[in-house]
This record gives structure tokens, C-alpha cells and sequence, in this order.
């Protein structure tokens, strides 16, 4: 097994290459430093927090999804009670005194989260695939249910509360303003990322892939999958408890939102969205999907619809999420032939952009109809004003909608092909990847 | 006094048990279509609730419109044209991603529908009535009327349920839809057009959701939340009652609404049963699960019983497939 | 592209430092999407209605109010964040209303918030949340609320049942929460207190907003005899529950807390359930006094619904009153001003208190019925031709339940 292991296994990787890997890392480091100097509103602290912990959020649940194959609709159970447990340890630290400062408390949750996974884990890993899923789904309509009835620990629906400025300090940082906060999610966003790109290089990470691919013959090769599912199950459960301790830290309050469906869908779809099939996808789909939830309320007040409608539209046109979508571009780049699909790209951009914008405007002037018939018909939508009862509206929007669709359509094909065209000579070229 | 305290008993059971059995078979007409989806296509349709809150909606406009009793025909005719559409269009572009992408459409559909349904019809519930003609008590039991319609609503979802066997044990359709069931490959290598079948399937399946939808609308509550409140419960159905089997599907559909109905009923908690706990323990958590009646853990009842099953009968009640 | 899309969503949020004052902005925190958005946008239209009044009039100040809205989706974390966003755009004043959760979470972050951030203070305004708590264990000086709590509208209900001699079996039918807990608890020892002899047959919680078809509930009041019932149900599980018993024939008298609510009328009419439900709130249409009855005209003109929170009237116009009192917009002076302040309330039926205690309002409530109307009742609701008619007021001073709130007051 080592034999083989280490004769297929790359070559060390030469100094150049490992600096570039470090240099990553670093340059990743100093960007969390220097952010908050950038954008220091409130609201920007908050907005960069919440993306660490979803981030490692995400980055948790595509240790099932993407890495061993199992699609949870429950994985907000773990990410909650992580942050129910922080809670009450923040309250009894700080009842009692004990010397522990606030930094080390997301360990709590990270724990709990294990505990957790590693009790419900067994049972549940037993098949994967749709039996998985469904189990998944029952254990989560259970535990939010029951976080209802044990009133005393989960505090009903209004939740429990703590004062995270009530504990230890070392060198004086009361955890007190937003700031703080930031630089305790940054710490502990980087800490988890490298932990779980780590988990992803070891001989367990390589082995959830192929149970993910292939269970039979990991089965051959003498190992049990259940086992190794079962392994990932609970490393994916202990980061959901540090995202989960993370998120009741920086609210100070914890509830059964947290372990709710909402949360669990949530999760699916920004791993989905940034892409299963890179490590690098569910950081950028935690980012994207963060921020677009944070504004898109502000802009619209049917933001689920296009909500919806962008989840359709990545499901159906880029199944590799963003990432995947960004990586396609990969061989182009290194083959350089990109040039040769960037005009089509401009072209393709301006139908679509035409088409998007008659979509909304059309969206928008119904919504307005339907929803405040009686209000003033100037309204404002995406930082657009216009007048919603106005023919002229609604004959630029069927303008936009139809004409858009029909350019469109004839510039992605050319696209299509100029694609295809440019990717044959980047693999004449050698680059495939 | 005895007499008259075994009457009431007797009320609620029988009262409880026709409410049940109405409940169940209302989950059979939406299950129905998302069992035979489910198997053929492998697709978790998280939008087959949504078409049943469609069918509510359209029957809601259409019976303003043209009356209840065309809107019971259109309605349903509508949303099933509606869902194989979004089979031919939607769905089969994106099985080629697999089944994450697939689930994960249907999740969007789901999301979408809810929010277009707000656009349209607003977010309060709208004013859907039983239509005059079935507007009377049926019977008495004792002392409490049942409402003809619920009668209706009974022998409708009956009568759809004897014609969906019919068809699928007398009909070629139905033999073949039942071949794809448990062999989807074969049914293609035998040159039928399994592309329209789906479609097919789809149509009838959401048509048959939307049935649902029209006839709950006046009894229930006719809002655009409706779907979402019943849709985790169709997957409990579906999966209990095993995957592909429509009479799993029908056990499951009757027991989980009767559960549900019965479990209402009880006043029953470990604390009428076993006496008050000590004062040491009154401000514990034990004293939550001690207080606690059958009649509130009523709607969690569905999940236990599907994560008993995942563990216990993997393959559901009379499914034979294992999930 | 892409990044360019997110930079592009991300600038309002970043960019929101805040402008020179010169409108007060209050924020309104509540769900403008979602399932409770029904509701949350007729608080919005009615905040804004009487923005504009105040605006007519002047403004507090000589400076214009202005309702910005923030979308919470009835989520406690959410309505952090969004309280958060409204800080950074200028905001020092919020109000919100629904959920009593929304509302804990709210207190305990305006409370650390103005811990953490001395001279930068922002108010609570509480319209309708009306857990006890609030005003009792977890009062704030920073929070302030015009809604009696669901307590106190006990009281005032059990004074009025107090003397209605036909009750003498009552079941109590409640969503299982917070409030639901609250509504039952407070039901059972004050009817303890003033009518030992009024049976309780029946204590139920059920699911909030999850039941479709509460015929099996209905099935059990019924068995048990029962001839009132004591609901906090509000939303669907109110209208539901009415459209169960009448299905089945039940029969009783119903003690709401919110019959009036989005399609409470409707359930009512069809339920066919002349002058049997009976709502205690603050104030009702058909009073009978003429400033209320010209208030709900002007808004029923503009607006396709009734007034359904009369105490947003009496918070914003004493909001204005009490920065007037202290000359200034400070939410810190404003506090001061607001704390044990007198006012009329908007209908004229006398004179409501903030008190000074707990933060909680004091004033006139009402005992109303629904169902068809005499000359005297003018107002209908939701185009069902019936209306509310006046059945028992009861003054402040019969509803003055002591609390144990310990204010902690800034220095």
C-alpha cells in the first residue's frame, strides 16, 4: 500500500512552486489585515465576519459533498449546536470567572460540533446517496423541533443571550467593538481553511474521493467506507461547530434559526454555488452568496425571486459553480488563446446584459402593479428610476426582453464556437488542464 | 355520566379517525406523483409542493372567473402542462449535470414559484370558498357537523386513487410507466420514448398535486406558504412508504395522517402519567421533556418515524428498492 | 465579470458612511419579504403615513422624518445586521414590531451597543412585541414600548370576563411560544384570582403557523364543552382555527388578542360568527371619537387597510412631543423626556403614561365585538360589511400590573 502510494504519488515540489504556495497563504493573511483598514463602516466589519464564518461553514460541508459524495440537508444541526454550546460556555466562563480568554472558546463549539457528528454520525453514514439525504433531513427536522421543546437549554424561539466583552482578557481586548470580532473570525477563517486544505492532502482525505467515486473498490482495496465516510462526517461536524461558535460570538446570541432548514439551505447552496469541485469553490460561493443576500434585500424587495432565478440559471448553464465556470478558462490562459474568446465574450455581453435588464424592468413594473397599485408609479429599482405605469416602459421592456433573447442567443453560439476553437489549439498545445 | 363521557370518546375517535384518513389521502394525491418522479427520473422534486400551492392559486382565480367546478378541471390541466414543461425544458438540460444540479434546480423552482405566487396573489391568504352547492353539513356525530365538502374532498381523492390503479395496472401507459419504475434503462433499450414518458409522468404527476391543491384551497388555507409547509412532510411519505411503490405511498400517506391527526388529540406527557417531578429538578431540562404532551411533539411524529425507517427498513415500508 | 457584479452589489454597503443629518431617520426593521411580509408592510405604510402628518406639521424640529426601511425576513441574526446597516447609514432611532424573539435580540444589541459606543446611543421603539420580559426581567433603558404587553391586555380582559356571568367552561387554545406561553400562563392565574368558579376544560399549545387543518383541535374544544375559548393565535392559525369550528358547527364566544389582523375579518364573516369574538387592543374603529374617526378616513383613503396599529400613532406623536420637551434629537435627551411622560392618545379617550419603571405604556384599552353594524359603527372591515363594536373600555389605571424590571440607567 505504501509502495504504491508513494510511487504514484508527485514528486516533492520544486522551490519555486513551494513558494508560490506560501506566498499564497501570506498574501491572503496580509489582505484579512489590511481589509477592515479599507472598508470600516459597521456594516463592513459585519458583512466581512459573517463571509469568514461562512466560509468555514461552506468549506465544512463540502468535506461531504464535495470531497466523500454525501448530500446533507442537515448540516445547520452541527453549525447550531456549536453555537448553542458557545453560548452557555460564555456564560458560565464568565458567572465563574475562569481564566479562559474569548479566542480560545470557538474550540467549544468546534468540539460540540464533533460530539455531535460522531453520535449521529454512525447511523446516518451507514448508505450514502439519497438514504443519506433523507436521514439527514429527518435528524435536522428532529433536533430543530426539539430545540423548541427543551426549553431551557435553547431558550425557546427568542434564544439565549451572552456578553462576550464578560470574559478573560489578554492584552486588554475586550471583544467589545465590531473590529475585534473581525480580526477573531480572520484568525480563526485562515486557521480552518489550512486545517481543511491539510485534511484534503492527507491519506484520509485522498480516501473519502475515491469512496466518493467509487465505493466498491475502495471496498477491494480493504478499506471500509462507512468508516471513512463516517471520519469525514465528523471532521465536517467539528468546523461546523467553529462556524457555528464563530456566528453566535459575533451576534452574542444563539436560537433555533441557527439549526434550521434555512441554514442548511443556505450552506447548499453557496458550496454549490462557488463550485464542489475545487477546494478554492465554497470560499468563493460563501463570499458571492453572503454579500448577495446582505444586498440584494436593499435593492429589490423581491430579492428571492432573483434569488431563485440565478440559483436556476447556475444550476442549469454552469454546474460547476463559479469556480468551475473560472477554471474552464484555465487551459485557454496557459495555451494563450484566450484573446481569441474575449471579443466574443464583449459581444455575447452586451445582448445579455440588455436581455437581464428588460427582465428586471419587467419583474419590477409588475411587482409594482401587483404589490402598491395605488402608490406613486415612479419607482427605483437597482438604482434605476422609471415610471412603471408608463407604456413606454413596458414597450422597452418586451423591447429588451425579446430583442436581447434573439441577439443573445446568436452570440453565445458564436461564442460557443470561437470557444471551441480556441480550446483545440490550447490542446494542440499541450495544455489540457 | 359515564355514557355521556364515552360519547365524547367516541366523537373524537371517530371525528379524529375521518380527519386523518382525509388528511392521508390528500398527502396520497401529491405523494402519488412524487413517488413514481422520484423512481423514475431519480429527481428529489423539491417544487412538486409548489404545484400543489399552484393548483390551489389557479383554481382560487379561475373559480372567480368561470366558476369552482370548471376551475377543478383547468386548474389542474394548467399546473400539469406547467410541470411538463418545466420537465421538457428545465429538467432534462439539467440531468446532464447530475443529480445535485437536478435537486438543486427543483430547489430553485421552489423558491421561485413561492416568490412569483407573492407577486401575483399577494402574501396573505386569499378568499377561497367552498362552493355554495357543498356548502352544508354531511352528517352529525353526536354533536359535531361534518362539512359535506370534506365528504367531497374524500371521494375525489378516492375516485383518483381507483382510477390511478386502473390505469396503471390496465392500461399500456401504465405498464410501461410501471416497468420504469423498477427498470428505467430497459424500458429505453426497448425503443420506447422514455423522454415523453418522463414528460408524461411529470405533467400528470404535478396535474395530480394541483388536484390536490384546487379541492384543499377552500377547506385549507389558500397562501403562498402553503407549499412550504407541506413539502418536508411529502418526502417522509414518499421515502416511509419505499421509493417507487404507490401503494407504500398509500399506506404511508393514510398512517402518517393518522398519526398525526391521533397524536393532536392526546393530552398525555410523562408528567400526567408518572405524577410531577421533584422540586430539585423543576427549573431543569428535565421538566421540558416532562411537561411535554403528545399533542405538542404531534408534528415531529413524521420525522422520527422516517429516521426509524432509514435505519431499521431502508427500502420503506413496501418498497423494494433500497433508497 | 463576475467580480465586477460583486464589487458593484457590495458599494452601497461599504460606501454607507453617514450624511449630515438634516431628516431624522427612523428605521423600520421588519419583514418586508417572506411569509411576514403581509404584515410588515402595513406597519411600513402606516409608519409612513404618519411621517408624512408629522412632516405636514413640520417635522420634529423643523427637520423632516423619514421611514427607512430594513428588511429583517423575521430573523433575529438578520435584524442584527440590519440594525447594524441602519447605524452606519445615520439612523438613531429604530422601531420594530414583529416577533417577540426579533425583539430580545433587538433590546440586548441596542443595550451592548450603547455600552460599547458612548455618544453614539440609538433608541428602541417597540410597537408591537408584547412579551412581558421585555418590559420585566430583560428591560432596557434603551427600549421603550406603546403595544400593552400581552399581560397587561390580560388583565384588562379578565376585568371585562370578570363580570360576563354566561362564561363557565373555557378552553385555551395558544401557539406554542413564547407569547402563546405567556397568553395561557397569564389566563390561568388572574382567572384564578377573579373567578375561581370559571372552569378550564381544556390547555392546548399547538405548532405555530405549521397546522393546515385545525379539525382535530376544533374536535377536542368541542368534546370538552366548552362554551368561550381564549386564543393568542394570530395570522393563519387564527383564521384556520375559525374556519375549523365553523366547519363543525362549534359554537362559543372567542377572547382574542388579534381577531382584527390581515384576514381575521374575513374568517370571522365566513365563520358566520356575529358579535362572538371579542379583541382587546388599544383602539378599534367605531369608537366613536371624532379625531379617531377622521385619522382612520385620511388612511383608509390612501391606503387599502385600516388602522391596525393605533399605538403607532401614539408612538410617533409623542416621539415628536417628547423632542420638542427636550429640544433636542439626542437619543439620550429624548429618552429622558419620554420617561413617565403623559400624552393623549390619539383618539381622544384620555391620557396614557409611559412609565418611568419599565418603559412600558400605559392607556386606555377596549373590549370590541365583530359583527354586523348599527348607524353608530361607520367603519367595516375587509369590504365583509361588518364592523367592530365597542363591548367594555378599560382605563390605565385598572391595568396597572407592578413589574420587576431593575432599570440601569446611563450615567
Amino acid at each position: 500500500m505504501t509502495e504504491l502510494a508513494s510511487s504514484v504519488a508527485p514528486p516533492n515540489p520544486a522551490l519555486s512552486e513551494r513558494l508560490k504556495f506560501y506566498g499564497i497563504w501570506i498574501a491572503v493573511a496580509l489582505l484579512l489585515l489590511v481589509l477592515p483598514k479599507i472598508f470600516g463602516s459597521g456594516g463592513a466589519l459585519t458583512t466581512f465576519s459573517l463571509i469568514g464564518i461562512s466560509i468555514i461553514f461552506s468549506l465544512s460541508y463540502n468535506i461531504l459533498l464535495g470531497q466523500t459524495g454525501l448530500l446533507s440537508f442537515g448540516h445547520a444541526v452541527y453549525y447550531g449546536l456549536g453555537g448553542f454550546l458557545v453560548i452557555h460556555a460564555i456564560n458560565i466562563i464568565g458567572a465563574n470567572k475562569l481564566p479562559i480568554p474569548l479566542p480560545v472558546v470557538p474550540l467549544v463549539g468546534g468540539l460540540t460540533g464533533l460530539f455531535f457528528a460522531a453520535l449521529l454520525g454512525w447511523v446516518s453514514t451507514q448508505r450514502s446517496g439519497t438514504a443519506f439525504a433523507m436521514i439527514s433531513l429527518g435528524v435536522a427536522e428532529l433536533i430543530a423541533s426539539s430545540a423548541l421543546i427543551l426549553r431551557t437549554f435553547f431558550g425557546g424561539e427568542a434564544g439565549i443571550s451572552a456578553n462576550r466583552t464578560k470574559l478573560f482578557r489578554l492584552f486588554d481586548w475586550s471583544f467589545g467593538p465590531q473590529i475585534q470580532i473581525y480580526y477573531l473570525v480572520a484568525a480563526w477563517t485562515l486557521l480552518a481553511i489550512i486545517a481543511m486544505y491539510a485534511l484534503t492532502r492527507t491519506p484520509l482525505g485522498r480516501m473519502c474521493n475515491a469512496v466518493r467515486d467509487n465505493p466498491e473498490r475502495v471496498q477491494f482495496v480493504g478499506y471500509d467506507p462507512h468508516v471513512i465516510r463516517y471520519l469525514a462526517f465528523c471532521f465536517a461536524g467539528f468546523f461546523a461547530g467553529v462556524a457555528g461558535a464563530l456566528a453566535a460570538i459575533n451576534f452574542e446570541i444563539a436560537n433555533s434559526a441557527y439549526l434550521g432548514a434555512v441554514q442548511s439551505g443556505t450552506v447548499l447552496f453557496s458550496t454549490y454555488i462557488g463550485g464542489v469541485g475545487y477546494f478554492i469553490g465554497p470560499i468563493v460561493g460563501a463570499i458571492f452568496v453572503t454579500a448577495l443576500s446582505l444586498s440584494l434585500s436593499d435593492l429589490t424587495s423581491v430579492w428571492q425571486l432573483y434569488f431563485g432565478l440565478f440559483f436556476i440559471a447556475v444550476v442549469t448553464f454552469a454546474p460547476g459553480g463559479i469556480t468551475g465556470l473560472l477554471m474552464m478558462h484555465r487551459p485557454l490562459l496557459r495555451g494563450g488563446t484566450l484573446g481569441k474568446v474575449l471579443p466574443s465574450y464583449l459581444i455575447a455581453l452586451i445582448p445579455t446584459l440588455a436581455l437581464v435588464a428588460g427582465l428586471i424592468l419587467a419583474i419590477e413594473s409588475i411587482v409594482h402593479h401587483t404589490v402598491n397599485p395605488g402608490d406613486d408609479p415612479n419607482i427605483k429599482a437597482f438604482g434605476m428610476s422609471f415610471n412603471a405605469s408608463s407604456p413606454i416602459t413596458w414597450i422597452i421592456a418586451l423591447f429588451l426582453i425579446v430583442g436581447g433573447f434573439v441577439v443573445a442567443r446568436e452570440t453565445w453560439r458564436r461564442l460557443a464556437r470561437a470557444w471551441d476553437d480556441a480550446l483545440t489549439v490550447a490542446h494542440e498545445r499541450g495544455y489540457h488542464a | 355520566m359515564i355514557s355521556e363521557g364515552w360519547c365524547v370518546v367516541l366523537e373524537l375517535i371517530v371525528i379524529s379517525t375521518l380527519n386523518g384518513v382525509l388528511f392521508g389521502m390528500l398527502l396520497f394525491l401529491m405523494a402519488s406523483g412524487l413517488t413514481v418522479i422520484f423512481s423514475m427520473l431519480g429527481v428529489l422534486n423539491f417544487a412538486h409542493a409548489s404545484f400543489y400551492m399552484l393548483g390551489a392559486f389557479f383554481g382560487f382565480q379561475i373559480s372567480r372567473w368561470v366558476g369552482f367546478w370548471p376551475a377543478l378541471f383547468i386548474a389542474p390541466l394548467l399546473a400539469g402542462a406547467l410541470g411538463a414543461a418545466v420537465e421538457r425544458f428545465g429538467l432534462r438540460r439539467v440531468h446532464r449535470n447530475g443529480h445535485v444540479a437536478e435537486l438543486l434546480f427543483t430547489f430553485g423552482l421552489a423558491f421561485a414559484i413561492e416568490e412569483i405566487v407573492q407577486i401575483i396573489w399577494g402574501k396573505s391568504p386569499v378568499d377561497f370558498r367552498i362552493p355554495a352547492s357543498l356548502d352544508f353539513p354531511a352528517f352529525r356525530i353526536f354533536s359535531t357537523n361534518y362539512p359535506a365538502y370534506k365528504m367531497f374532498m374524500l371521494l375525489v381523492s378516492i375516485a383518483i386513487f381507483v382510477g390511478l390503479l386502473v390505469v396503471l395496472k390496465k392500461s399500456r401507459v401504465g405498464l410501461i410507466v410501471q416497468a420504469a419504475l423498477t427498470h428505467p434503462h430497459m424500458v429505453g433499450h426497448l425503443g420506447h420514448n422514455v423522454g415523453r414518458i418522463f414528460m408524461l409522468v411529470f405533467g400528470v404527476g404535478t396535474a395530480l398535486a394541483a388536484v390536490a391543491g384546487v379541492i384543499a384551497g377552500p377547506a385549507l388555507v389558500t397562501q403562498s406558504n402553503m407549499a412550504a409547509l407541506l413539502g418536508p412532510i411529502l418526502f417522509v411519505v414518499v421515502v416511509v412508504g419505499g421509493l417507487g411503490s404507490l401503494p407504500g405511498a398509500f399506506v404511508a400517506s393514510l398512517l402518517i395522517g393518522l398519526v398525526q391527526t391521533f397524536a393532536v388529540s392526546m393530552n398525555g406527557s410523562l408528567a400526567g402519567a408518572f405524577g410531577p417531578l421533584g422540586p430539585d429538578y423543576a427549573q431543569t431540562w428535565l421538566s421540558d421533556i416532562w411537561g411535554v404532551t403528545v399533542a405538542q411533539v404531534a408534528p415531529i411524529m413524521p420525522y422520527v418515524l422516517l429516521v426509524l425507517i432509514l435505519i431499521f427498513r431502508p427500502m420503506g415500508l413496501l418498497g423494494t428498492r433500497e433508497t | 465579470m463576475r467580480q465586477w457584479m460583486m464589487v458593484a452589489a457590495l458599494l452601497p454597503m461599504l460606501g454607507g458612511t453617514a450624511l449630515a443629518q438634516e431628516t431624522v431617520k427612523i428605521g423600520y426593521i421588519d419583514p418586508l419579504s417572506g411569509g411576514g411580509a403581509s404584515i410588515g408592510e402595513v406597519g411600513y405604510k402606516t409608519f409612513q403615513f404618519l411621517a408624512e402628518e408629522l412632516n405636514a406639521k413640520g417635522g420634529i424640529l423643523g427637520k423632516k422624518v423619514e421611514i427607512v426601511p430594513f428588511d429583517n425576513k423575521t430573523n433575529p441574526q438578520e435584524s442584527l445586521i440590519q440594525a447594524q446597516k441602519a447605524i452606519d447609514g445615520g439612523v438613531r432611532y429604530i422601531t420594530q414590531g414583529n416577533g417577540s424573539s426579533v425583539a430580545g435580540a433587538l433590546t440586548d444589541f441596542v443595550t451592548k451597543y450603547n455600552e460599547r459606543n458612548p455618544g453614539k446611543e440609538i433608541l428602541y421603539f417597540n410597537y408591537a412585541a408584547v412579551d412581558p420580559v421585555l418590559t420585566n426581567a430583560k428591560c432596557s433603558f434603551w427600549h421603550f414600548r406603546w403595544d400593552a404587553n400581552s399581560d397587561i391586555k390580560m388583565e384588562a380582559l379578565t376585568n371585562y370576563m370578570k363580570s360576563a356571568a354566561d362564561i363557565k367552561k373555557l378552553y385555551l387554545i395558544n401557539q406554542d411560544y413564547s407569547f402563546g406561553e405567556s397568553v395561557r400562563s397569564a389566563a390561568k392565574t388572574m382567572l384564578k384570582a377573579k373567578r375561581p368558579d370559571i372552569q378550564i376544560v381544556g390547555d392546548e399549545l399547538h405548532p405555530l403557523l405549521k397546522i393546515t387543518d385545525f379539525a382535530p383541535y376544533v374536535a377536542k374544544i368541542k368534546a370538552s364543552g366548552a362554551d368561550s375559548v381564549i386564543t393568542g393565535n394570530w395570522g393563519q392559525d387564527f383564521a384556520l382555527l375559525l374556519k375549523a369550528s365553523a366547519d363543525a358547527g362549534l359554537k362559543v364566544n372567542w377572547y382574542t388578542y388579534y381577531a382584527g389582523g390581515t384576514g381575521g375579518p374575513t374568517a370571522i364573516k365566513q365563520a358566520n360568527l356575529n358579535h362572538q369574538v371579542f379583541q382587546i387592543a388599544e383602539g378599534i374603529p367605531n369608537l366613536g371619537y371624532p379625531s379617531a374617526d377622521a385619522f382612520e378616513k385620511a388612511l383608509r383613503a390612501k391606503y387599502d387597510f385600516s388602522l391596525f396599529y393605533p399605538r403607532a400613532v401614539n408612538q410617533m406623536r409623542m416621539f415628536a412631543a417628547a423632542a420638542e420637551k427636550a429640544k433636542s434629537l439626542d437619543p439620550v435627551k429624548v429618552a429622558a423626556a419620554l420617561e413617565g411622560m403623559q400624552f393623549d392618545v390619539y383618539n381622544g379617550g384620555g391620557k396614557g403614561i409611559m412609565r418611568k419603571d419599565d418603559h412600558q405604556f400605559f392607556q386606555p384599552m377596549y373590549i370590541a365585538s365583530f359583527g354586523d353594524r348599527t348607524e353608530k359603527e361607520p367603519f367595516d372591515e375587509e369590504k365583509t360589511g361588518w364592523g367592530w363594536r365597542q363591548a367594555a373600555k378599560i382605563d390605565p389605571e385598572q391595568t396597572m400590573l407592578p413589574t420587576t424590571c431593575k432599570m440601569e440607567r446611563p450615567n
